[in-house]
């Protein structure tokens, strides 16, 4: 089994240390930033294949470092990892380039899996993150600009809701009678309607509400 | 609001009821008399402010005397007020502002001729009655907002102060044009105004400076405010809590129940908009299922998505979803529980879920009531439904929906 390697970036110390103990072993930690500037020149120097990057951070935070780093060509994947739930965080790192979003609730084993599932391209969504994917989409009534992007199909809805009622992704292949990688497509698609769509809505939807 | 409304007619009658006589006899009050009372009295008789009328004398004194005789009659045809003891004295400061008033418009009449009662009276008169109409067309709150207004020097400084400056520099031109000085005083007029222009060139930076520095005065003092509120609130809750942890470390579950009821204050505290916790059905589930998790220590994770009134119906919804955050917190050993509310165009739905050891439905005894009667019974009876999955080993999930328009 290949190793993912993780470049941590976070402003607290006692917290890159924690999760650096807790990371399973197919996890190899191979750096450490606590800012932005040296989170962009870590990322740059080291290639990592998953960056774990806070929200909140001295200098403009994680969706300062995805500006700086996200371009054409880049390798790199993103998992944002934050304390805060805020509405506004959530959708904005997302539509900033990050893969998924998880809270530093998540128990280590979680987190492993979290990383995998990145690293290999696929999205994460805490039930959170899909609540309010399905109340940004809901809530808007203007008439989508470009129907592909702008709404979610019934089965993304579908694996949304059962995402948002706390259902692992085994769980809900099985609740829908469907395979586990065809979840994962319909997540991944989700989030690609995220950071793709134009609708200004999303945005204005999340700084409307600012948590919850 | 019907209540508050209710609530101020209710004083009003009682005040009315209160006074001594439906139609009170026309005396003249010693306490805080002017000259002799009479104005008060009217006043008082037709529900005026004294003000008023004073100013009504005044100004018909102007004309031709008018109103000096009106006084002495009602003067003389009023009888006094009894008053027990010393007589209070009079209120001068009062009385030198109505003498001061009387005097300027008797030099303004006599400047335009109107006090003679000739053409130049109407403006005086019109003027008098359309700020007497203005008055009187004001309701009493607006009235009341005048008068402190004029009273108090908050709100109107600004407006007083150039109305002021407006009317001193009309009536000085005014003077001057009627002794027909204006030409003569114009080099002087001229020099004026380059030094006043002069010297305010020369304080303007200084009197710049000076407000600059207040306002920043203000905001740190505004920052300081803030600063000992933030404080307060750490000291209170976060400090609180952190050495309740201590006290019991060695209770896992006491102490992961302590930091999450923190952390939920905080976050609270921090972003949630200032909201009444049972307006609306997101903010109720959310407070039940902290209620519940503080309760049974037991982490219940919050998903809603979309919000909207609480009606009747949901209220049992919410009573229902509380009893199965119950059931899954108390039987199910699950670590964590997941609540996710959708609020859907003509119905709600609520989810309750764990990962715990579930049960088997048709084991549950006939006599439980926390499944039967709190949940499914509860939601059947306000017309919505429930349903239960579970399985041993398999945790559990209720579902609850309700239609919105019950």
């Amino acid at each position: 089994m290949k190793t993912v390697r993780v470049l941590i970036v976070d402003d607290h110390r006692l917290f890159r240390s924690g999760v650096r103990a807790e990371l399973g072993p197919s996890i190899q930690v191979i750096g450490e930033a606590d800012d932005v500037d040296s989170a962009v020149a870590a990322i740059a120097d080291l290639q990592p294949d998953v960056v774990l990057l806070d929200v909140h951070m001295p200098g403009g935070g994680g969706q300062e470092v995805l500006k700086r780093v996200l371009g054409p060509g880049s390798q790199v994947r993103f998992l944002a990892l934050s304390v805060s739930d805020a509405a506004e965080d959530v959708i904005g790192v997302i539509r900033g380039g990050a893969r998924g979003y998880v809270t530093k609730t998540i128990s280590g084993a979680e987190l492993t899996d979290a990383i995998n599932r990145v690293s290999d391209g696929d999205a994460v969504f805490s039930p959170r993150l899909a609540g309010f994917v399905l109340d940004a989409f809901a809530s808007t009534e203007a008439p989508p600009i470009d129907p592909e992007l702008d709404s979610l199909t019934q089965r993304e809805r579908e694996v949304l809701r059962l995402i948002a009622r706390g259902y692992a992704y085994k769980e809900i292949a099985k609740e829908l009678f469907i395979s586990v990688k065809t979840v994962e497509t319909h997540v991944s698609s989700v989030l690609r309607k995220l950071q793709l769509s134009n609708r200004h809505e999303l945005s204005r939807w999340a700084t409307a509400r600012r948590l919850v | 609001m019907s209540v508050v409304s209710e609530v101020g007619i209710r004083v009003r009658e009682t005040e009315v009821s209160n006074a001594p006589e439906a139609y009170p006899r026309l005396v003249r009050p010693v306490k805080g008399r002017v000259v002799a009372g009479v104005a008060q009295g009217a006043a008082a008789q037709l529900r005026l402010d004294p003000v008023v009328l004073r100013l009504a004398f005044v100004l018909l004194t102007v004309v031709d005397g008018l109103g000096f005789v009106a006084y002495a009659a009602l003067w003389m045809f009023t009888p006094k007020e009894q008053v027990k003891g010393r007589e209070p004295g009079r209120d001068w400061g009062q009385l030198a502002a109505y003498g001061v008033l009387w005097l300027a418009l008797a030099a303004f009449g006599w400047m335009t001729g109107a006090s003679s009662g000739g053409f130049g009276t109407w403006p005086i008169a019109v003027g008098g009655v359309g700020a007497l109409i203005l008055w009187q067309q004001a309701d009493p709150g607006r009235r009341q907002r005048w008068m402190t207004g004029a009273v108090k020097q908050v709100s109107t400084t600004w407006v007083r102060t150039i109305i002021g400056a407006l009317l001193v520099a009309v009536g000085a031109i005014g003077f001057l044009a009627a002794s027909g000085e204006l030409a003569k005083a114009r080099t002087g007029l001229v020099f004026t105004a380059v030094v006043v222009g002069g010297i305010l060139m020369i304080a303007a930076p200084y009197l710049a400076s000076l407000v600059k520095e207040l306002q920043r005065e203000r905001t740190e003092r505004i920052r300081q405010e803030e600063r000992a509120e933030v404080a307060a609130h750490v000291h209170d809750s976060v400090l609180h809590t952190l050495t309740l942890i201590q006290r019991n470390a060695n209770d896992a579950r006491e102490v992961t129940r302590l930091a999450r009821s923190q952390e939920r204050e905080l976050r609270n505290w921090l972003y949630q908009p200032k909201q009444d916790a049972d307006a609306t059905l997101a903010a109720a589930v959310r407070r039940v299922a902290a209620e519940e998790e503080d309760a049974h220590g037991v982490p219940i994770e919050v998903v809603c998505v979309g919000d909207c009134e609480l009606t009747d119906g949901l209220v049992a919804l919410l009573h229902a979803a509380r009893q199965a955050m119950v059931n899954a917190a108390k039987y199910s050993e699950s670590p964590v529980i997941s609540v996710y509310a959708e609020v859907e165009a003509d119905e709600v739905t609520v989810f309750v879920r764990d990962r715990g050891k579930g049960f088997v439905l048709d084991d549950v005894p006939e006599d439980r009531m926390g499944i039967r009667q709190s949940i499914i019974g509860r939601m059947e009876r306000h017309g919505g439904g429930a349903r239960v999955r579970t399985e041993p080993g398999d945790g559990t999930e209720v579902m609850l929906t309700m239609k919105r328009n019950t």
